[in-house]
């Protein structure tokens, strides 16, 4: 199958009092139609601003895509007008954000909120944008959802938004989903209900999921390949089942041994990674991660790793071959 | 209370926020339910995990049982005295032998502090110590807790979530408590960073023979630290037992769905798991349901649910529920 979506050597810089912020580092990946694709990392790795600058939606300035190609079906997103990348935004690709809190407009009602993509995208009436907006309300099982459309946010739940939130990136049937971290903000049983009710809705629409998260459990059940993501490169990417049962980067290994599983059998001491990630001012000319790597030897501090196949659909970029610790060729 | 290797008994334990109308003259017109006659105790030496979602009540319980806020009613024993009676220069010498770790490293330093000031205050409240032997102190804490002692004059905004959730740790164990509690102690932090605090809790206590009151909602961390395990739900204890007993015969519905809700990072896992999921939100504790709370959202909830509350009842040694249906 054809990709859905291309994006080749994507860089996004900041322009800040304190100097020029390395955001996101020549990152490449792919997703096919359909597919669930994990990126895994902590804050500040450059997870979001990647989503962020596919969508043309980083602030600028400060910031500047300095480089890259993302191909959706056939376009590429990073240079066509504005005009064009807003026919692609919300009704194409969309997102659903971390805090349900913040990303609605507090002063209009829910029902105003659904029914405006619909009518800028889609071209429809008001009485047909509200008949749709109905229908996605019962879609994410809101309750009474016809008459919660006159409620404004403030009067819904945390759960309860972040699913009217998936019902106005849905609106629009779009190809591409991207959830940054929709769950982090809300309770484990509530995480639960909307997972469910992504993984439905993906195999009803048939659309493409990027999920964004720091969580390795959510992912492990969710995606089917992962990409991490470390002081804004790609660092490991490999099918979901290859990167849970051989992690091949010292960073991913580091990220799991660092994890109390509820399935544990006995009491280990977990093991964390010393020192803190990089502050990303400069662009490293040695390992991003060989300050805070055990396996980290002289060409590790000369020259920084390329992303390079280690196995079947599993690239990582290190110059170690961590089964037996001796360099990589 | 005779059992000396108890440390806190906590007994009947109620904590009632009112809800107030009207400007001059106050009328009460309601109360937030926070925490709603819980009873535990914690053993000297273990580590007694609290957990249970947002709104559940359990940052309540940690602070009154350290006073911080006035208890209801009810009644709170470290060792054998009663905290809820005590007069308040009383309270404060207490205060020496139970210390608290809170949530948000960066709203609980005083950004106008430096390090020193902030580790070296109680030692200076409580006159434990004086002039250089207060910079001493801190210097030995500050390694204690794995800084650079050198950092004792630089300000809070200088260092990472991590490093200061270290400070907070180093601030109390100053005065070399016996009880700390640890409220959501590492849920701010990075997933790389999280496991650098977990250790150094664990390796202090190891150290020190310290009692921690660990609260959190993240279930798998909640296990790997605890001994023992209480889940909260709106303002209750639904289940407490010992941490493998819990782990692996969850009786409490509530227990049960949390557990299953909770990712495991292991995809062949995943793919054979069996998820619970609960219906709704839940309710408000203004307002909280009748009977048991649980029943808004419970998969077994019968008629007598919502009639009678259920008893709290030890089903096998060391381990009580509160369930109709157990």
């Amino acid at each position: 199958m054809a990709d859905l979506l291309d994006v080749k050597g994507l860089e996004t810089r900041f322009k800040t009092r304190d100097g020029m912020v390395h955001a996101v580092n020549g990152v490449s990946f792919n997703i096919k139609e359909g597919e669930t694709l994990g990126v895994v990392g902590e804050s500040a790795c450059g997870k979001t601003v990647t989503m962020l600058s596919l969508l043309r939606l980083i602030p600028a300035p400060p910031g500047k895509i300095a480089a890259g190609t993302a191909l959706f079906q056939g376009s590429d997103l990073l240079t066509m007008t504005e005009e064009e990348i807003r026919h692609v935004r919300g009704a194409r690709i969309s997102m659903v954000f971390q805090d349900p809190m913040t990303s609605f407009n507090p002063v209009l009602t829910i029902g105003r909120q659904l029914t405006e993509p619909l009518e800028l995208h889609l071209g429809m009436s008001q009485a047909q944008a509200r008949e749709r907006a109905v229908e996605l309300m019962r879609m994410v099982n809101i309750p009474q959802g016809e008459d919660r459309l006159n409620d404004y946010p403030h009067q819904f739940s945390g759960g309860m938004r972040q699913r009217v939130m998936i019902a106005m990136a849905l609106s629009c049937t779009p190809q591409v989903l991207i959830a940054d971290e929709p769950t982090t903000a809300l309770d484990v049983t509530i995480q639960a209900q909307i997972i469910e009710l992504v993984k439905r809705l993906r195999d009803e629409i048939g659309m493409a999921v990027i999920w964004i998260t720091h969580d390795l459990g959510i992912i492990a059940g969710l995606a089917k390949r992962v990409l991490v993501m470390y002081a804004g490169y790609i660092i490991e990417e490999a099918p979901v089942k290859e990167l849970y049962g051989n992690p091949l980067h010292p960073y991913t290994i580091g990220l799991m041994g660092s994890l109390p599983r509820l399935d544990d059998q006995e009491h280990r001491r977990l093991i964390s990674i010393d020192g803190l990630p990089p502050t990303l001012y400069e662009k490293p000319n040695y390992c991003p991660f060989a300050p805070r790597c055990t396996y980290a030897y002289e060409r590790c501090w000369k020259e920084n790793p390329l992303l390079l196949p280690v196995g079947v659909d599993h690239r990582a970029a290190c110059w170690v071959d961590v089964k037996t610790g001796s360099p990589r060729e | 209370m005779s059992d000396n290797n108890i440390l806190l008994r906590v007994e009947h334990l109620v904590k009632y926020f009112p809800i107030t109308r009207g400007i001059i003259v106050q009328r009460q017109v309601g109360a937030v339910h926070a925490v709603d006659d819980i009873s535990f105790f914690i053993k000297s030496g273990e580590t007694f995990g609290l957990v249970g979602e947002s709104g559940c009540g359990k940052s309540t319980t940690g602070r009154t049982i350290l006073q911080l806020y006035r208890p209801t009613s009810g009644h709170v024993y470290f060792e054998d005295t009663d905290l809820t009676t005590l007069k308040p220069e009383k309270m404060r010498l207490m205060r020496r032998r139970m210390q608290m770790i809170f949530q948000d490293p960066y709203a609980s330093l005083n950004p106008r502090m430096t390090v020193g000031e902030i580790v070296g205050e109680p030692l200076i409240i409580h006159q434990v110590a004086k002039g250089a032997a207060v910079e001493e102190r801190v210097e030995q804490l500050l390694s204690l807790v794995g800084l650079n002692p050198a950092f004792s004059n630089r300000y809070p905004h200088e260092f990472s979530g991590g490093q200061r959730q270290r400070i907070g740790v180093a601030r109390a164990l100053a005065l070399q408590p016996s009880l700390i509690i640890c409220d959501e102690p590492i849920s701010a932090l990075d997933v790389s960073i999280q496991a650098q605090v977990v250790n150094l809790l664990e390796d202090l206590q190891s150290q020190f023979g310290l009692t921690y009151l660990f609260i959190a909602h993240d279930l798998s961390m909640v296990r790997h630290i605890s001994n023992r395990v209480a889940v909260m739900y709106l303002g209750i204890i639904v289940e407490l037992a010992t941490r493998d007993e819990l782990f692996a015969h969850p009786l409490h519905p509530y227990t049960q769905a949390l557990m299953s809700a909770v990712p495991v990072a292991d995809p062949a896992v995943e793919e054979k798991r069996h998820r619970i999921i609960l219906e709704g939100d839940v309710p408000s504790p203004v307002n909280p349901p009748s009977g048991c709370r649980f029943r808004t959202r419970c998969p077994l909830a019968r008629e007598i649910c919502a009639e009678k509350v259920p008893e709290w009842r030890e089903i096998s040694p060391m381990h009580w529920v509160a369930c109709h249906m157990v």
